[in-house]
């Protein structure tokens, strides 16, 4: 990786920070909005792997937007610059396809990883967290945010308008994310739809980030981190794929 | 040396729209080289190619004797590209643009060279406004600014001058032309012919992505344009004189080739008794060149 990589990073970055206020104060705001309401409504009434449901709900909140956050950041910059037509300045530079992939992924796992911690530093003073396996944590994190940072590359990349992209994010990411357990255990759900929950990669990512802070999940963290690695390796070979015939970025 | 850009049999099309249709073309390091053709005729969609934007149908692209495609990486740190789109990114100021452009190419610490490019396009009061803050013309020469970061021995500028006004034009051309000299290879597309014929050597003619048309500048304005008489007379013209003229406007064009024939001309009209009201006397130029090329005809026209 040279500097080409390194520069491309940056940038990255620093297009969501310059506007933190959207990218990332309005993500944290909302997850704050949804741990007020569920806990309102089923505090008290849930216990799930024998802790109080606002404690359960938060790691799901934090992944939920990290998941989010990363697709959001590396899919609205390309579409972003494939409309204006700025895309020509990372296409000129001898960037090779793997600096270029990685530079967009690791900068959508920052800024999932910045709004993540601000949804945790928001919501940890409203229920008692634990941080049981705090690696696990970082793995489930990290690699979670590298998934929906690819998929947000392939979306940016395949989309040529942002109705495209919305279609995408709605048909795909927010069902993914909301049908993972964020907000419930997928125990508690009957037989069918846990069958089809295990389809799910998001679930195993948010499963494996859970027994992080409380040791217990519904799937041991092994086998998670065995499936989010999986799709991790088969989405970045894709993705290269792509980049490497020049799909729809060099006509 | 190895020539600066060779083009080799390129085609390319677009659906059913055949952008380029094997082009040859091969440009000489040092060269101050001129592409020309109307709207649509491909120039675009060449530069394009060269600079890895867009992938050919057929045949081989090379920038300082590296293949686009196959050492796209060393071709790429070749070639500085001035996009034809208006394209900018609003999220950074002139200098931070510049800077990132820098980095992407390997380049860390180019302040220095940056300066004199911000100098030289007449930046520099803009250096740190917001891109989004700039005015058309001003967004222009960040472009042009933005294919130098990395000094690039070879330089194609995409119709640089569209919507630019004179003094930026002036000083643009006086940077160019200093580049050009230092060394660099300059291709150039411009619908401005003035432009073309006082800045390059050569020029190529695409017409629907062949090439019509390729020389000096001097040997194209030799065969495709001539001299003109050019004036308005009262009374009858001889017969054999406005054989071989146009008129238009009320004006006569008589070509000739050299500076003598003019007397002769003159002495034709007086002896057949026909008076002159204005005249002036017209040099070769591109236009005429292009007008000719384009509609397949050759020298002397009228069919
Ligand atoms: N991405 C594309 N998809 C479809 N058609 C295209 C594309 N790019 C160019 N074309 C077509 O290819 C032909 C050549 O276009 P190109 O832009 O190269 O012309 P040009 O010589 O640069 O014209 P101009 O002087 O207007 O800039 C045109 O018919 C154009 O419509
Ligand atoms: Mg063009």
């Amino acid at each position: 990786m040279g500097h080409g990589f390194s520069t491309l990073l940056c940038k990255e970055v620093l297009r969501f920070w310059k506007v933190a206020s959207q990218t990332v104060a309005a993500p944290v705001l909302t997850a704050l909005l949804y741990l007020l309401i569920f806990s309102h409504v089923l505090e008290g009434h849930v216990k799930i792997h024998g802790v109080a449901y606002t404690s359960f709900l938060i790691p799901g909140l934090v992944m939920m937007s990290v998941l989010q956050n990363a697709f959001a950041n590396s899919s609205s910059s390309l579409i972003q610059s494939k409309v204006t037509g700025n895309i020509v300045f990372v296409l000129l530079p001898p960037i090779s396809y793997l600096e270029f992939f990685s530079a967009y992924v690791l900068a959508a796992v920052v800024r999932g990883v910045v709004v993540g911690t601000g949804v945790l530093l928001a919501t940890c003073w409203f229920a008692p967290l634990h941080f049981a396996a705090p690696l696990w944590i970082l793995a489930f994190a990290l690699m979670g945010g590298a998934i929906l940072g690819s998929l947000g590359v392939i979306a940016g990349i395949w989309a040529e308008k942002f109705d495209q992209l919305a279609a995408f994010q709605n048909f795909l990411i927010m069902p993914l994310t909301f049908l993972s357990g964020v907000f419930y255990s997928i125990n508690s759900l009957p037989p069918f739809w846990q069958q089809v929950s295990h389809w799910n990669p998001v679930f195993y990512m948010i499963d494996g980030f859970r027994h992080g802070f409380f040791g217990v999940s519904d799937a041991s963290p092994w086998h998670s981190f065995a499936v989010v690695a999986a799709c991790f390796a088969l989405l970045t070979a894709f993705t290269l794929h792509l980049l490497k015939r020049g799909y729809k970025l060099r006509a | 040396m190895s020539v600066a850009i060779r083009i080799q049999q390129v085609s390319k099309s677009f659906g059913a729209v055949q952008a380029l249709d094997r082009v040859d073309l091969e440009i000489e390091p040092g060269e101050f080289f001129g592409l020309l053709g109307p709207n649509g005729a491909g120039k675009t969609t060449l530069i394009s190619a060269l600079a890895g934007l867009v992938r050919a149908d057929h045949g081989t692209l090379r920038v300082m004797g590296h293949d686009v495609q196959s050492d796209y990486r060393a071709a790429r740190r070749q070639l500085g590209v001035v996009p034809q789109e208006l394209v900018f990114d609003p999220f950074f100021t002139v200098r931070e643009s510049l800077k990132i452009q820098s980095g992407y190419f390997g380049i860390s610490n180019n302040d220095a060279w940056i300066d004199e490019i911000l100098e030289n396009l007449g930046l520099t009061p803009k250096a740190n406004a917001n891109m989004r803050m700039l005015s058309g013309g001003m967004k222009r020469r960040v472009l042009v600014a933005q294919a130098l970061v990395h000094r690039p021995p070879v330089i194609v500028l995409d119709e640089p001058t569209a919507g630019v006004d004179v003094e930026l034009r002036q000083t643009l051309w006086a940077f160019i032309r200093r580049l050009n000299e230092a060394g660099h290879t300059i291709v150039l597309t411009t619908h401005y012919l003035e432009e073309a014929e006082s800045l390059c050597s050569r020029i190529a003619m695409l017409q629907s992505g062949r090439v019509v048309a390729l020389d000096t500048t001097a040997n194209l304005l030799r065969r495709f344009s001539s001299h003109t008489l050019r004036l308005r007379s009262r009374g009858e013209m001889p017969v054999d004189l406005v054989l071989g003229a146009a008129q238009s406007g009320g004006w006569w064009s008589l070509p000739f080739d050299r500076y003598e024939e003019v007397e002769l001309l003159l002495a034709r009209i007086r002896e057949a008794g026909c008076g002159i009201e204005d005249l002036e006397i017209g040099k070769p130029d591109l236009e005429e060149v292009f007008v000719r090329v384009m509609q397949g005809e050759s020298k002397g026209g009228g069919g």
